[in-house]
């Protein structure tokens, strides 16, 4: 696919993130006091037609563009790294309110402090690549 | 035309996602936000020192172009697309943000405490904002994936390995939430 549909699908992404206020810290806080339906609609709606569409494409054989077959890769099983790497990542959402994908929307949004949250985001991966050798996986 | 101003309800902002999900899909691609911050590690060269970092990023340079868009996109639906910025959570949310000295929860996207001028003159606003940078950097690359790759991809494909991390998520941020945040903020 063109590099340009890329940019386009991205630009649907950041306009639904904002309107939908997805990136507002307030609905991730709010969320976290089970306190609204909002979040958990918004992603339960997405994975329940996600599963739909996810099985109809293995059933029927689904293709690419470009006419290849399209594969989903099943994740490594392990426990570990998922709980720890996951509840280390959801103290930082819910702090910060932003996951990877709000937190560029919200740079285009012109919220200047959010590029620390970037910087340090970019840095914390960097760590992890650092230590990983030594942590459980 | 008149409910593009409005804020989205979910059953508009969810279907879109899983839409996002699929037109990548199709681009025989995966939607995964969280690997561009791996990606920027090796453009800054972080390869030399941590082998890690030495792969080919530059095939994945479709998922920078993604969060490019992500952020024009950002910047058109803020600028011409919204044209009153407050959040209408729950009153009891409102109220106990009130608790904590957050002056007028939901009038814009964000709380001024946190991501306004003030915190940025202050040394605590930096670290807080450090902070959940670098738990957010190092937990979702130890989790293998963020909301995107875990909670919507993952969970849409059954894959187990998602559903601990989604748990994993929402421990830390009940702990967060309830336990940590009143301190801190």
């Amino acid at each position: 696919m063109k590099r340009v549909a890329y940019l386009a699908v991205g630009v649907i992404f950041g306009i639904v993130m904002s309107k939908a206020e997805i990136v507002s810290w307030y609905r991730i806080y709010e969320m976290f006091r089970f306190e609204s339906f909002h979040m958990y609609g918004v992603i339960g709606s997405a994975v329940i037609l996600g599963m739909i569409a996810v099985q109809l494409i293995k059933k029927k054989e689904g293709k690419t563009i470009k006419g290849e077959q399209i594969n989903f890769s099943d994740k490594n099983k392990s426990i570990p790294r998922y709980l720890i790497g996951g509840t280390l990542f959801g103290l930082g959402w819910a702090m910060t309110g932003a996951c990877p994908g709000p937190m560029f929307v919200l740079l285009g949004q012109g919220v200047a402090s959010i590029g620390i949250v970037i910087i340090s985001a970019v840095f914390g991966t960097f760590l992890y690549g650092a230590f990983r050798n030594k942590l459980p996986h | 035309m008149s409910w593009i101003y409005e804020p989205w309800p979910w059953y508009v902002a969810g279907p879109m996602i899983t839409g996002v999900m699929l037109l990548l899909i199709y681009a025989g691609k995966s939607f995964g936000v969280s690997a561009n911050l791996r990606s920027m590690c090796s453009i800054a060269g972080a390869g030399r020192w941590v082998d890690f970092f030495n792969f080919d990023w530059k095939k994945q340079s479709w998922n920078l172009l993604f969060i490019v868009g992500g952020a024009i996109g950002g910047f058109i639906a803020v600028n011409y697309l919204t044209p009153h910025e407050s959040v209408a959570i729950s009153e009891s949310t409102q109220a106990a943000l009130q608790e904590l000295g957050v002056e007028n929860p939901g009038s814009t996207f964000l709380p001024d405490k946190i991501f306004g001028a003030e915190a940025l003159s202050s040394f605590e606003g930096w670290i807080f904002l450090i902070v959940g940078g670098l738990l957010i950097g190092f937990g979702t690359r130890y989790a293998g994936g963020c909301t995107s790759g875990h909670a919507i991809s993952g969970l849409s494909n059954l894959q187990l390995p998602s559903l601990i991390a989604v748990v994993g998520f929402f421990i830390g941020g009940l702990i967060m939430t309830h336990l940590i945040l009143p301190f801190i903020l």
